[in-house]
């Protein structure tokens, strides 16, 4: 057993170890460290806790432990790289439920003995708490649906929607208030049940109205919602180590949001409050003009002929699995001495960050990958681009359509490469529902096909050509 | 239609108006090509060379021009040595011309040859518009000239450009001023730079600095507010105080450089005196300066036109036919802008010209059509420079009337603040003091988080995702001290958060694992 003063000791540590283990996320060099830092915090974090005073009851504790610690191993290990979204999308909505969980039973421990003002605001850290972690389960959950296409990607906006929510959250600031005074007496169970489903159809309808293309801050947005929820509950507990690090993912899960919503050119109220689309001025223009298709000899003979090579992967590269055979075509390239880059924008994919981690599975050496902005001054000198299942990160009209749904989105500008192919199963609209001049651009040409196995043909030409 | 491509006649000019190569091109877009013989010799491209590719070798630069019915040409009409005759009364009735002309300096050509139905396509006059790049003869050859000023320079500085440590001692680099960074200045600190000097620069437009920036040489900021971009582009007069400033600061870094390529040119006007004769006198014995502005009376006061000339110990280099010194490379790029123009004039590619005076960009570059002069032409309606204010799309403005009515965003900033303020102010009167203590760790974990997290690098933003996910397992905490509270309806509750907490932790920490060992060098 652990003396209280241990326990806070041991707490102190496990905050200090989770900065660290941030602040090495945040580079390449320091990240694995980082994470081990992470481990290392939460050992000690859980050790303490169970060997403190309030612990006395192991069994059910020892066999969650292990059980949840056992799906949990599985599930990591098994994944695949291309369902990160989903499994990081899924992992949030269990904080929000556990949050909740404790939330309901610390509401049901009496024996806290707390009174007037100090009872009082604790009923409104359960109150919030729960609100918040039902809030981020539901939400979760949706964008989870989202992200494996369980639930169409398109944003569903229910008529007077800002209005719903606005009645949502009336709805629950009344309630909490009657909860306040049915808590006096004991009561107040059923008040915390009907705010909880309010919150959990809050969550709802709030992923529901975001369209696909912001999914990438819903997904960081989410991740910072699990922080408050762990510091909200800290608030509930008394305990600091809860509140120290809630704080931290809170933070740094609305820095990611903040920095998808840049990379977007988006206001980030109005991603929230949803509805891709729906705000621009005027109509935008109609992309006209003729297809140029190309078939796998020609790409073949183009990328041979190349000698500088930009390639733009997006969410289509991910769908398709063709991260690895993109890889070989890489090597390849680079061993007849040409140059091959990639391009990465900050949005591509469905999560901040996805192509990176795609690309890095596949073994593409991270020094020959760019972010937009290094790369896009250079595309004059770039003689193939290769667009993988990309489009309005690539749409042109992002810049000189002020009426485009996207106007004002930084995006990669491949045009102004000689060439570019652009690899696409068919002629439908990018996420955002946008058409895109790029496809009837001059130097355009369309490869049409699953990507992976356009790559697999591309990878075969080169490999007899010599 | 057969074009003819005579020898150049001015002094030292060694260009030629196509190449081999891209005759070829031209020879597919349906046109026969007529070479004078040894029109290309001084850029090194042999008559054989031509013939191989398909054209005609002329003997005879008169019945070249006589049986042309359009002629391409580098430098203007001037009277020939040999003939005695001026080229622009060789040119046959109905035909087409294309060369640089400079109008605006060369108004009694334009006279002459506005006749007998003759067009005359301007090189020099191509308009400025994105879609014009690939003809731009201006911009091929400002390429050019500020990459041979700095081999110019390097010639006539007796030192090397890059530092070094040697056994024989320490070489400081070179410092370059570049003045003006257009196109040729850009090239010039390009090439000074990949030659290993210290490169700075100076141009009124401030938007350049970013691109000077982008060629890793450092912009000499001036502390004055005044934009110098003028129409299409290009640079504009400045105001007094400016241009005081901006003497000023010149007069400082001639002290200091050893190299100061100057690129300073107005369109229409007489190029500005940048280097007044005391600099020069203030420069270190042994430097160099390269006027690119020679031709329209040099930005240094000491310059002679075609001439490099030694005085205060300094070498001025005055010289006009910088790209005709790369006659190989200038006579390349400059016979391709030639193409695109006879591709944009023939789009159906079956060998005739049609001068459609609707398209903008050929427009703007005929000068003469018919046998009337139609120089200038209307103001480009768009400009190559990043878009000025005036062209907002209508979608801004509606954006700053919806915000205008409303607060600004300094107030809205402080607006936001107070209620904040407000409300911790509110809260701190009624919290008792345990809550504060816990409300201050939160707030300045918040602020830790900020920092730590700011500079996150991209790449990184999925494992940092899932660390900080399975980091906020440590809600696990929570569960764990509630499991011993009485009443079997808690403990289920906890054990189910525990449960699903740790699935959180191993999952989250594990797979991030697996994601930092595939990211590898």
């Amino acid at each position: 057993m652990m003396s209280q003063g241990l326990v806070t000791m041991s707490y102190i540590i496990a905050s200090i170890l989770f900065i660290f283990s941030l602040s090495g996320l945040s580079h390449q060099k320091t990240a694995s460290q980082g994470n081990y830092y992470g481990m290392a915090g939460m050992a000690i974090a859980i050790v303490a806790t169970i060997l403190s005073d309030a612990v006395d009851s192991y069994v059910i504790l020892i066999v969650a432990l292990l059980i949840g610690g056992f799906i949990g191993t599985k599930a990591a290990l098994k994944v695949e790289m291309t369902q990160m979204p989903e499994l990081v999308a899924l992992m949030h909505s269990l904080v929000g439920m556990a949050a909740v969980l404790v939330g309901y039973a610390n509401f049901l421990d009496s024996s806290t003995g707390l009174l007037g003002i100090e009872k009082t605001i604790h009923e409104v850290e359960i109150y919030i708490g729960i609100f918040i972690g039902a809030v981020t389960f539901s939400g979760s959950i949706i964008a989870f649906g989202k992200l494996c296409g369980k639930i169409s990607g398109q944003s569903v906006l229910l008529p007077a929607r800002h209005w719903l929510n606005l009645g949502l959250l009336i709805a629950t600031v009344w309630l909490g208030n009657f909860f306040l005074d049915s808590a006096e007496t004991g009561g107040g169970t059923l008040a915390l049940i009907v705010m909880t489903l309010i919150a959990i159809a809050f969550g709802i309808h709030m992923v529901m109205a975001i369209g696909g293309a912001d999914m990438p801050v819903v997904v960081s947005m989410l991740n910072s919602y699990s922080g408050w929820a762990a510091a909200a509950t800290g608030f509930m507990l008394n305990n600091d180590l809860l509140i120290v690090t809630g704080a931290l993912v809170g933070s740094s899960g609305a820095i990611l949001s903040y920095i998808m919503c840049k990379a977007m050119n988006r206001h980030f109220l109005s991603v929230i409050a949803g509805g891709f689309g729906s705000v621009s001025g005027g109509e935008s223009a109609v992309v006209e003009g003729e297809i140029s298709a190309i078939d796998i000899d020609e790409t073949v003979q183009l990328l041979i002929d190349a000698k500088n090579i930009m390639i733009i992967p997006g969410y289509g590269m991910a769908v398709a699995q063709a991260q690895h055979t993109v890889n070989e075509i890489t090597k390849l390239l680079r061993a007849k001495d040409k140059t091959v880059r990639f391009g990465i924008h900050p949005v591509a994919g469905r999560m901040p960050g996805h192509m990176n981690v795609l690309l890095a599975e596949a073994k593409v050496p991270y020094d020959i990958v760019y972010e937009m902005d290094e790369i896009n001054e250079d595309f004059s000198n770039v003689d193939v681009s290769i667009v993988i299942g990309a489009n309005d990160i690539v749409n042109p009209s992002a810049l000189d359509d002020p009426n485009s749904p996207i106007a004002g989105m930084p995006v990669i500008e491949c045009w102004k490469s000689a060439t570019t192919i652009v690899l696409k199963r068919s002629m439908a609209a990018g996420y955002a529902g946008v058409g895109n001049p790029l496809f009837v651009h001059d130097n355009t040409h369309m490869l049409f096909g699953d990507a992976n196995d356009s790559m697999q043909s591309i990878l075969k030409g080169l490999n007899n050509k010599g | 239609m057969k074009i003819g491509v005579p020898k150049e006649i001015h002094t030292d000019e060694k260009r030629v108006a196509t190449t081999p190569s891209v005759a070829e091109q031209i020879i597919q877009l349906g046109f026969d090509v007529n070479i004078e013989s040894g029109a290309g010799i001084a850029a090194n491209f042999s008559d054989e060379a031509y013939k191989e590719v398909g054209c005609s070798i002329r003997k005879n630069a008169k019945t070249l021009w006589k049986n042309s019915d359009i002629v391409m040409k580098v430098r203007a009409p001037e009277r020939h040595p040999e003939l005695a005759i001026d080229e622009s009364e060789l040119l046959s009735k109905n035909t087409c011309l294309i060369s640089f002309i400079w109008p605006a300096q060369n108004n009694e050509l334009l006279q002459k040859i506005a006749k007998d139905n003759i067009s005359v396509l301007a090189m020099d006059s191509v308009p400025r518009l994105s879609r014009s790049q690939k003809l731009d003869a201006l911009s091929s050859m400002a390429n050019i000239a500020g990459y041979r000023a700095v081999v110019e320079a390097a010639q006539h500085f007796g030192r090397f450009f890059t530092g070094q440590i040697t056994a024989a001692g320490k070489v400081a680099p070179a410092k370059v001023l570049v003045i003006g960074a257009g196109v040729a200045g850009l090239a010039a600190i390009g090439a000074a730079k990949s030659m290993g000097a210290i490169v700075r620069a100076f141009d009124t437009r401030p938007e350049v600095k970013e691109q000077i920036e982008s060629m890793d040489a450092e912009f000499l900021m001036l502390e004055f507010e005044e934009d110098g971009t003028g129409e299409g582009g290009y640079a504009k007069t400045m105001s007094k105080e400016f241009i005081e400033a901006e003497m000023a600061l010149f007069a400082r870094q001639a002290m200091d450089v050893d190299i100061i390529i100057t690129t300073a040119l107005i369109p229409g006007k007489p190029a500005p005196e940048l280097i007044t004769k005391g600099m020069v006198e203030s420069m270190k014995a042994g430097s160099v300066i390269v006027d690119l502005a020679a031709e329209q009376g040099g930005n240094c006061a000491l310059t002679e036109k075609q001439k490099v000339v030694v005085k205060h110990g300094v070498s001025i280099i005055g010289y006009t036919d910088l790209p005709s010194r790369m006659a190989a490379q200038s006579s390349q790029l400059y016979a391709t802008n030639l193409k695109h123009l006879l591709s944009e004039l023939c789009p159906k590619k079956d060998g005739i010209i049609d001068i459609n005076l609707d398209d903008e960009v050929i427009r703007g570059t005929t000068v003469i059509k018919e046998g009337k002069v139609i120089w200038p032409p209307p103001a480009p309606k768009l400009s190559a420079a990043p878009a000025p204010q005036t062209e907002a799309p209508p979608i801004a403005e509606l954006a700053t009337k919806e915000k205008k009515p409303l607060i600004s965003s300094a107030v809205q900033q402080l607006l936001l603040m107070l209620v904040l303020g407000g409300g911790l102010f509110a809260l701190g009167s009624v919290a008792p003091a345990s809550f504060m203590s816990h409300f201050t760790v939160f707030v300045l974990a918040c602020f830790i988080g900020y920092q730590v997290i700011w500079n996150v690098s991209a790449s990184l933003h999925t494992p940092l995702m899932s660390v900080t996910n399975a980091i906020s397992g440590i809600i696990i905490i929570g569960a764990v001290i509630q499991i011993s509270a009485p009443g079997i309806m808690i403990s289920i509750l906890s054990g189910l958060a525990i449960l699903i907490a740790s699935i959180n932790i191993a999952g989250g920490f594990l797979v991030t694992r697996r994601m930092l060992e595939m990211f590898r060098k």
